[in-house]
């Protein structure tokens, strides 16, 4: 019997379908390599900014996976990036310790701020100490936005309740709010309930939604933040690729790389400052 | 916050404008769903069209597990996918970790459960009313399933278009296997949330838009060709 089916439009039509569209045609072979970063560096758009001058001398294209840096650190340790680039100073230690990174190189810094509410109900507006600031936050019972994501910057909020010797999830009362999200996630978040969060400077002058919130607490030295570029051991990563992740390494932290990284500004003012210069 | 006006017209701005970013954008997230549908629709209509016409030990098993499916969550999948994909998994030596490759994967697996469930329901109804009609004449039940799919086109137009609403709108799992790379793997969702990370929101809800526009059309486009003759020619349906 001949096939009915393959006579009938709906039929030709899913055919049609399957012709024109090849499973996702990848485009030709340039060189390619994957950089596991930080969400810090993506949202605020400094990676946009200057990578593609990297692709233009070099010809390499970069894949960014943009994630917390805990997550970054755990993609790169499963072999699935060729480089990292992130900021937990005590995640990479440990990164290193494990024989995952082969070297670690400060490329830039910025700094944290404590973000709030307009009416900045803790009183703790232009004040420098981000651990006291922090135990007013507390003692108000005013609301808190955490990260609990695990990233750099969540990181050292867990550091910095720990100085101020505070355990803020047990306190209880509903001001201390984990959201298991990104920078920009907590930002919406804290927008949307008035609350106080810490933010890396950039991704914080790069955010569209700040309606009512303003900079509360800013140039305390804990809260330096420095971005590391992590080359991968071939020892125990083989199949990275190792000649153009270097590549992308050095010139990351060349008079060039530096100069693209000290020029990208949102409305005049620098977001991300070159590793050589002065930190406060 | 932003209302909803203003968002509506930056959707229009938008495809006006036919920024390149963004038509890639939208190409990907078409190539990438219509790609999974059209695997998923080839396995699963033929399989649910079998489940409706053999008898077999195991039939209500398989039914149960496509209809329990149904429910799959994309996140899971994604990660189930990535720790098959990583390279330090058991599928790693194919290198398709984030690549729109692995995103049609993870939303085939998505709709796959779908399709079969529901062309399965449809076909059901067909094969009781037409099955001993189409065995009389001939047709062996592996034959069958042509026919029956034949008759029961419009339900196995839904079944697809089901499919393909899952693919195109989920974001958990191509999030996860897709690393939402900016022109590579970054689709039409994987934008939004990055856009409502930045706090862009009324940029990301104008995105938004355009996606269920496109979604519509899509839909609309299926209907009007399924619309063709109304009946087989194989059988004179009365």
């Amino acid at each position: 019997m001949k096939s009915f089916l393959l006579s009938h439009p709906s039929t030709l039509t899913i055919l049609g379908l399957l012709a024109a569209c090849p499973v996702a045609a990848r485009t030709a072979e340039a060189e390619t390599i994957v950089l596991a970063s930080t969400t810090s560096v993506q949202d605020s758009g400094l990676l946009v900014h200057i990578l593609p001058l990297f692709t233009k001398e070099t010809g390499i294209e970069v894949h960014v996976i943009s994630q917390g840096t805990g997550q970054a650190l755990a993609t790169a340790a499963h072999g699935d990036a060729d480089l990292v680039l992130v900021h937990d100073p005590e995640a990479e230690a440990a990164f290193m310790a494990a024989g995952h990174g082969l070297t670690r190189t400060e490329i830039a810094w910025n700094d944290f701020i404590i973000v709030g509410p307009d009416a900045d109900p803790a009183h703790i507006a232009g004040t420098h100490d981000a651990v006291a600031a922090l135990r007013m936050i507390a003692e108000a019972r005013a609301p808190f936005v955490s990260r609990g994501d695990k990233s750099g910057t969540d990181a050292l909020e867990k550091r910095l309740w720990k100085a101020a010797e505070l355990a803020p999830a047990s306190i209880g009362g509903g001001w201390f709010r984990d959201i298991g999200g990104g920078m920009g996630a907590a930002l919406n978040a804290a927008a949307a309930m008035r609350a106080y969060t810490l933010s890396d400077r950039g991704t914080w002058l790069s955010f569209g939604n700040k309606a009512g919130m303003k900079i509360e607490l800013e140039g305390d030295r804990r809260l330096l933040n420095r971005y590391d570029v992590i080359l991968l051991d071939p020892r125990k990563h083989p199949e990275a690729k190792q000649a153009p992740a270097n590549q992308l390494a050095t010139w990351l932290e060349s008079p060039e790389g530096q100069d693209a990284i000290g020029h990208y500004t949102i409305a005049g003012e620098r977001l991300f400052h070159p590793e050589a210069d002065p930190k406060p | 916050m932003p209302n909803l006006f203003r968002p509506a017209a930056d959707a229009i701005n938008l495809v006006v404008g036919l920024d390149a970013d963004l038509l890639h954008v939208i190409a990907l997230s078409l190539v990438i769903s219509l790609s999974a549908t059209a695997v998923a629709a080839a396995l699963g209509l033929p399989l649910g069209a079998a489940l409706a016409i053999f008898r077999f030990r195991g039939r209500s098993l398989l039914i149960l597990l496509a209809n329990a499916l149904l429910g799959l969550p994309p996140v899971v999948v994604g990660l189930a996918l990535y720790l098959l994909l990583s390279r330090s998994g058991p599928l790693g030596f194919l290198g398709i970790l984030f690549t729109p490759t692995a995103m049609v994967v993870a939303q085939f697996l998505l709709a796959l459960p779908i399709v079969a469930a529901l062309s399965h329901r449809a076909m059901e109804g067909v094969w009781r009313d037409f099955g001993d009609d189409l065995l009389v004449s001939g047709a062996s039940r592996g034959s069958a399933i042509p026919h029956v799919l034949s008759i029961g086109r419009r339900g196995a137009l839904t079944a697809s278009l089901a499919g393909f609403g899952r693919s195109i709108s989920e974001v958990g799992a191509i999030l996860i296997v897709g690393g939402n790379i900016a022109g590579y793997t970054r689709t039409m969702t994987t934008t939004i949330v990055l856009e409502t990370s930045k706090g862009n929101l009324a940029f990301a809800l104008a995105l938004g838009f355009v996606l269920i526009t496109i979604s519509v059309l899509v839909s609309a486009c299926a209907f009007a060709f399924a619309a063709g003759p109304r009946r087989s020619r194989f059988l004179e349906i009365p």
